[in-house]
């Protein structure tokens, strides 16, 4: 089935139908073998203690939280570039979940860093760009909330989106320099790529657990949104004729 | 070529003459250096220490304030439609508007730098660092502002939206321009990379600006 099939709001309606209970169930076993995994197989770490399981849930937030945005870009180019009539609702019911994801990986980092560095934050490079992403979110979703017209502010959305993604590397490269210029010595470092097998396993798994659970929260997001629109143009129409 | 320039002569005098507000910008940042010593105290060392810092601040606020006017008067009164139905392009025609606004209400806050450098107790090597990367930058926010006023434009929503959208994009020009400045005063770096990659900045967003721009106006025609 390609791509194009789904611009039919129903035909997508029927497949998400289908597809979501195993999907949730999909999670909700991702999420208890790797929870599993995290309590009963992952050691403590010699210097952190039980602390580094806080590292389980913030490191696959962090990801989603740049992952959300690149997908609400190709859904912006979708809008921009095909009119596909679904791209607008897919990127629109990514914001909100996006900008969980990213305060979920600020709050844990802030949780994480009040144990290892004794404060709740510090203006190092990764927060401080996580922050502006998480402000831009804000700006995207602020957007979305002011106009009821969806279809205008579909397009209008959709440009922000791709100038945030132009800009987003740009102010990651410029916040890493400022931040070099301010604090040299780097306080996270997870050394590397050399994690051992008993931590990286439960990573990925928690990883693809929180993956599974975007995928969900977003099929069921997008059809609230199409149902959303429908009872709209029902009222509308309702209004017109009365 | 001639209704580009036709188009910047007009913006340039609707800017210039009553009710164009092309003064309140620098008002305003009067207005903002002056408040600082109110709040961090009269001490001649630190302000002089806090002084690019908040004279950029000032900037960038002053430069969001008349950014609402930019293209919504145009909106209100139909010349924004002749626009997009002119055969010229609408990226230069945006580009256009866009240099006249900075020419009016940017160029002064750069030229009134020195003045309120004097009441930071900024040294006269600073204050031209200052005013020079202000120069090179400013041209950036007004380009990424343009983007932010095209789509507060085609939502029909002014007010609080803009600085919102905004605000986030232009955090690598304040950090080097912010950074030249200082790198100009105190060290230990040199003045040239920051200031260069402010220069890069702007040319990138003297690009990416009229496109984005464009493509919203374009959006919100249909």
């Amino acid at each position: 089935m390609a791509l194009i099939d789904l611009a039919n709001p129903t035909r997508f309606l029927n497949l998400t139908a289908r597809v979501l209970p195993w999907l949730t169930a999909a999670t909700a076993l991702a999420f208890a073998f790797g929870i599993y995994l995290v309590w009963a197989v992952a050691p403590d770490d010699y210097q952190m203690g039980a602390v580094v399981k806080i590292m389980f849930v913030h490191v696959p937030n962090a990801w989603l939280a740049m992952g959300v945005w690149a997908v609400m870009s190709l859904s912006a180019i979708g809008t921009l570039v095909w009119r596909h009539p679904l791209a607008d609702v897919a990127a629109k019911s990514a914001a909100p979940i996006g900008a969980a994801f990213t305060f979920l990986a600020l709050v844990t980092g802030a949780l994480w860093g009040r144990p290892m560095w004794g404060t709740y934050w510090v203006w190092d490079a990764r927060l401080t760009s996580v922050l502006v992403l998480f402000l831009m979110y804000l700006g995207v979703i602020a957007l979305w909330r002011t106009v009821d017209d969806p279809s205008r502010a579909g397009r209008a959305a959709a440009i922000l989106t791709l100038v945030g993604a132009i800009n987003l590397p740009i102010i990651k490269f410029s916040v890493d320099w400022w931040n070099t210029l301010h604090q040299p010595a780097s306080v996270l470092r997870l050394g590397g790529p050399a994690i051992h097998p008993a931590i990286l396993t439960p990573l990925m798994v928690m990883a693809l657990a929180f993956l599974l659970l975007f995928v969900t929260l977003h099929l069921a997001a997008m059809r609230n949104e199409i149902l959303r629109r429908r009872v709209r143009t029902l009222w509308l129409m309702q209004a017109q004729g009365a | 070529m001639t209704s580009l320039s036709a188009l910047f002569l007009r913006d340039v005098r609707l800017a210039m003459r009553v009710g164009g507000g092309a003064l309140m910008g620098v008002l305003f940042f009067l207005i903002v250096v002056t408040l600082v010593p109110f709040a961090f105290g009269p001490d001649l060392a630190q302000l002089r220490r806090i002084g690019p810092a908040v004279l950029w601040i000032g900037a960038l606020l002053a430069s969001l304030l008349t950014l609402d006017r930019l293209l919504a008067a145009d909106a209100e009164d139909g010349s924004l439609d002749l626009l997009l139905m002119s055969a010229t392009p609408l990226e230069l025609a945006v580009l256009a508007k866009a240099a006249a606004h900075w020419l009016t209400s940017s160029l002064p806050l750069v030229i009134a730098t020195p003045l309120l450098g004097l009441f930071l107790n900024l040294e006269p090597s600073a204050i031209g660092a200052v005013a020079l990367t202000l120069l090179a930058g400013t041209p950036a926010l007004t380009c990424i502002g343009l983007i932010g006023a095209a789509l507060s434009v085609v939502l029909r929503r002014g007010g609080l939206l803009l600085p919102v959208l905004v605000l986030p994009l232009t955090v690598p020009v304040l950090i080097f321009g912010v950074a030249a400045s200082n790198a100009a005063i105190v060290g230990p770096m040199s003045f040239g990379a920051p200031f260069a990659i402010l220069c890069a900045l702007t040319l990138g967003s003297l690009v990416l600006g009229p496109l984005a721009a464009a493509a919203a106006l374009r959006s919100g025609l249909e």
